[in-house]
């Protein structure tokens, strides 16, 4: 049953989710598109986009959208879809609210003990690793194309477009340096690069 | 109803409305909101609930919606404000959703995500090499963010398995340290 699984996936991705919106991308990517094949890399990274575009925290964003497409996906209709992306969005705030109610209660003392604290200082690094395989799962073919054929592990054949190649390279570097080193607003960047795939990727 | 859930989910509501960019950047107007003009929580308490949901799982803003909900009407408070903060992105997106699955085929819409998705990829690169910095890696434990993405990456380990790892090994060096220290004080 997918609302199942469905279900028990975010409330895995909410109950694990350290390191803010960014680190929770990994445990999302990880468990829709490699774990489940509900979302292809191409559709997940459209996701990102859209979550990055629109207000409201990332994680609740791409936990909607992902719902919604996982079940329309599976051939169900719209009705189905939205019933799956509530689903999605209620199991991920489900552990934040029981947590959240048990720290305020009666954990809140011990929040700022050195054992809690190093816990935490254990994670940081490890979330840093997290994203780093986020972004090497991301760099892939649907998402940069290719510059020779080639051939997927699951068979898909996607032949050799170095144009495409080339010019996604460009845009990732160019979205590097705006963001990292010019500071050029994100959402700015993507419009940006949108345009630049109208005119350059028809 | 005026009540004070009412007034809770609507507070929330609006800061989920107004808020480009994701979680951090509605730290202001959560502050401006919830410390300045309803006077819920003090300023130095708002810090330390600050703290303590980046440093929890879960979606940030939900986090901190929950503890200010919470401290106004207990559980009942907390889903008034959690529910305040998801809708508007829950309801943006689902309209998003519906209307981008009946254009995904379009080839204007095709080109412009062409263009978009190996920039999105570079949004995700950037903040790995800031949380890098900030999480003060030098020589002796950059291996471990290393090591954490290669088992992801190559060799297909689940992320979730990877986050327990990370936090039991932190608190046995933890434990491990103070022992050193109490050793180092008793001798």
């Amino acid at each position: 049953m997918i609302f199942i699984k469905l279900f028990i996936t975010f409330f895995e991705i909410g109950l694990f989710g350290f390191g803010g919106g960014y680190g929770m991308l990994s445990l999302i990517q990880h468990e829709t598109v490699e774990s489940h094949h509900w979302l292809s890399t191409a559709e997940f990274t459209d996701i990102v986009a859209i979550s990055q575009m629109t207000p409201g925290p990332i994680g609740i964003n791409s936990a909607t959208y992902c719902g919604y497409t996982a079940i329309h996906n599976a051939g169900y209709g719209h009705l189905m879809a939205i019933l799956g992306s509530a689903t999605a969005t209620f199991a991920l705030v489900l552990p934040s609210l029981i947590l959240m109610i048990l720290i305020s209660r009666m954990f809140m003392k011990y929040m700022n003990t050195p054992l809690v604290k190093s816990v935490f200082t254990g994670l940081r690094p490890a979330v840093v690793g997290l994203l780093a395989a986020a972004t090497l799962l991301l760099c892939n073919v649907e998402n940069f194309s290719t510059p020779v054929d080639f051939t997927a592990s699951d068979g898909t054949f996607y032949p050799a477009n170095p144009w495409q190649f080339f010019i996604s390279c460009a845009l990732f570097a160019a979205t590097a340096f705006g963001t990292g080193y010019l500071k050029i607003n994100p959402i700015r960047m993507i419009c940006y690069a949108g345009i630049a795939g109208l005119l350059l990727l028809y | 109803m005026n009540t004070i859930y009412w007034e809770a989910f609507r507070t929330f509501f609006r800061i989920g409305i107004f808020t480009l960019g994701g979680g951090y950047a509605m730290i202001p107007l959560i502050e401006e909101e919830v410390v300045n003009r309803h006077k819920w929580v003090a300023k130095e308490e708002m810090l330390d609930l600050i703290a303590i949901a980046q440093s929890c799982p879960g979606v940030f803003a939900i986090n901190i919606s929950i503890f200010i909900g919470y401290k106004l009407r207990k559980v009942r408070g907390a889903i008034a404000t959690a529910v305040g903060t998801a809708l508007p992105s829950f309801l943006i997106i689902l309209a998003i959703a519906i209307f981008f699955k009946q254009f995904e085929d379009n080839r204007v819409i095709a080109a412009i995500f062409r263009g978009i998705r190996p920039a999105v990829v570079a949004l995700i690169a950037v903040p790995t090499f800031r949380m890098g910095q900030s999480a003060k890696l030098n020589r002796y434990t950059i291996w471990i963010p290393v090591a954490c993405a290669l088992a992801i990456w190559a060799l297909g380990v689940s992320p979730i398995y990877i986050i327990i790892i990370a936090a039991v090994a932190g608190y046995i060096y933890g434990r491990w340290s103070k022992k050193e220290l109490e050793g180092v004080r008793r001798s």
